[in-house]
């Protein structure tokens, strides 16, 4: 897919005092992707997620969303931020805003919209990920995978370019596993560009175009899912499958 | 007994001008203590250190010490004010340390996944500190606060040596009349109570209809 960039990552290299967790990373993401980011824990997964919307900054190289450098901290990069989606393990709902209220807010706050106007949107959002009947509950009274789609609205709110998700079902329950991962298929379906850095084989068989594997920090292969599940070349990768794949 | 009764007027003004200082002061000092606690959490490294060394200074000073800095030394650089607005000055940035770290504690309750998902919403820095962290920290700090702010109204006190008009001070004039000083303590302590009860119970309030956590 030879597409316009929409993320573009050059010989990115981050460090964590001695550690040296991003090396020399190169990686295009181009609009309408789906990204799949697998790997062992520690190999940096996470931290290439973060960077892209600059939640960490990093020593050397350059990140490009949508053609712009990212700026520094500032009005600049919460406006850049904005476009770009992130979905967090943990969910990271605000405890003290219901529902509706979480996903109100930052079409409030960062879009200038009116309440009402935000509302509206919000319910339209929760109803996709159906979540309509739930919007006046406080995020305490919902299930893991409830909460997690009720992040996902609220990210989709601020109609981004990109979606960023850190292992969003890594903290569930196996039977809310699946709930997250068809609002996911939905929203590739519909063509969102996304980055998922997640172990869900099945949902990178049927919605990545491309996996990247990752090793101690670095891109150790990229390619299309199939060639990737059935033909990994490197020993790391090999190593890695064949203990996720066992059960 | 009497001691109240015929000298009402002096109790009066002492007890106006502790509850005067203790009011300005608190004000100041919440007002302070805010703008501090939000430097030392702020993403520039300069406004974090000023907010660290405000707190350590004017923690680690004793309150008479700064009493006399302020109301001696801010005059030699031709800054001459009413003692009773040297005294505002003393008190409230004194207790605006302790606040800034009951509310700099308030924040680090809040989990700092809830502050990057607001950050990565586009929000700025002040809008994620004030929609977000802050509604959260408050309710756990309403009770330090209170205590801090109880402190504040019983260190005013000290002001009283300065020839602030305030409750303490009246016992010297009462002395000099030659009533028992015993009962002019008492009458001052119950002074001090009810102005105490009063924080108190504002902060009970609070506490009752903010504190609970969801
Ligand atoms: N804030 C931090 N300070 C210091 N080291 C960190 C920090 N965050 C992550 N690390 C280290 O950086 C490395 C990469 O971490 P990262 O979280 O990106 O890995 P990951 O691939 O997401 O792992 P996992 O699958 O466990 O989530 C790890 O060795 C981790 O211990
Ligand atoms: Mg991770």
């Amino acid at each position: 897919m030879a597409v316009d960039p929409l993320i573009e990552l050059r010989d990115v290299n981050k460090y964590y005092g001695e550690l040296h967790v991003l090396q020399d990373i190169d990686l295009t993401v181009g609009k309408g992707e789906v990204v799949v980011v697998i790997g062992p824990s520690g190999s940096g997964k996470s931290t290439l997620c973060r960077t892209i919307n600059r939640l960490e900054t990093i020593q050397s190289g350059l990140i490009r969303l949508d053609g712009q450098p990212l700026p520094e901290e500032g009005k600049e990069l919460a406006r850049l931020r904005s476009e770009v989606g992130m979905v967090f393990q943990s969910f990271n709902l605000f405890a003290h805003k219901t529902v509706l209220q979480n996903v109100s807010m930052g079409q409030v706050k960062v879009r200038g919209r009116k309440k009402d106007e935000a509302d509206q949107r919000s319910r339209e959002l929760l109803e996709r990920v159906g979540l309509a009947s739930q919007a006046d509950k406080y995020p305490a009274q919902l299930s893991g995978g409830q909460q997690q789609r009720v992040a996902i609205a609220r990210a989709l709110a601020m109609d981004p370019k990109v979606m960023l998700f850190d292992e969003p079902t890594s903290a569930l329950d196996p039977e809310m596993i699946n709930e997250v991962l068809e609002v996911m298929q939905q929203l590739a379906r519909d063509g969102m560009t996304m980055v998922v850095v997640t172990h869900e084989m099945g949902f990178a068989r049927s919605a990545a175009n491309r996996v990247v594997f990752m090793a101690d920090g670095r891109v150790v292969e990229d390619r299309a899912p199939e060639d990737f599940f059935t033909h990994p070349e490197s020993e790391r990768a090999k190593d890695f499958l064949s203990k996720i794949l066992k059960h | 007994m009497d001691v109240l009764t015929d000298n009402f007027s002096t109790f009066g003004d002492g007890f106006l001008g502790t509850v005067e200082l203790t009011v300005y002061a608190s004000l100041l000092a919440l007002a302070l203590g805010f703008v501090m606690a939000s430097f030392r959490v702020a993403p520039v490294g300069s406004f974090r250190v000023f907010g660290a060394v405000w707190v350590a200074v004017l923690r680690n000073t004793p309150l008479t010490l700064l009493f006399f800095a302020v109301l001696l030394g801010l005059p030699r650089f031709g800054l001459v004010l009413p003692f009773e607005v040297f005294a505002v000055l003393a008190l409230g940035c004194y207790t605006s340390a302790f606040i800034c770290e009951a509310l700099r504690s308030g924040i680090n309750t809040v989990p700092t996944g809830q502050g990057e998902a607001a950050r990565s919403l586009g929000m700025t820095f002040s809008q994620t500190l004030s929609g977000v962290v802050l509604p959260q920290a408050f309710r756990s700090v309403i009770s330090p606060v209170g205590s801090t702010l109880i402190a504040l109204a019983k260190n005013s006190a000290i002001a009283g040596a300065f020839s602030v008009t305030e409750l303490l001070g009246t016992y010297k004039t009462l002395g000099e009349l030659g009533y028992s000083i015993i009962w002019t303590f008492v009458w001052i302590a119950l002074g001090y109570l009810i102005i105490t009860l009063a924080i108190s119970a504002v902060f009970n309030i609070l506490e009752k209809r903010w504190g609970v956590a969801r």
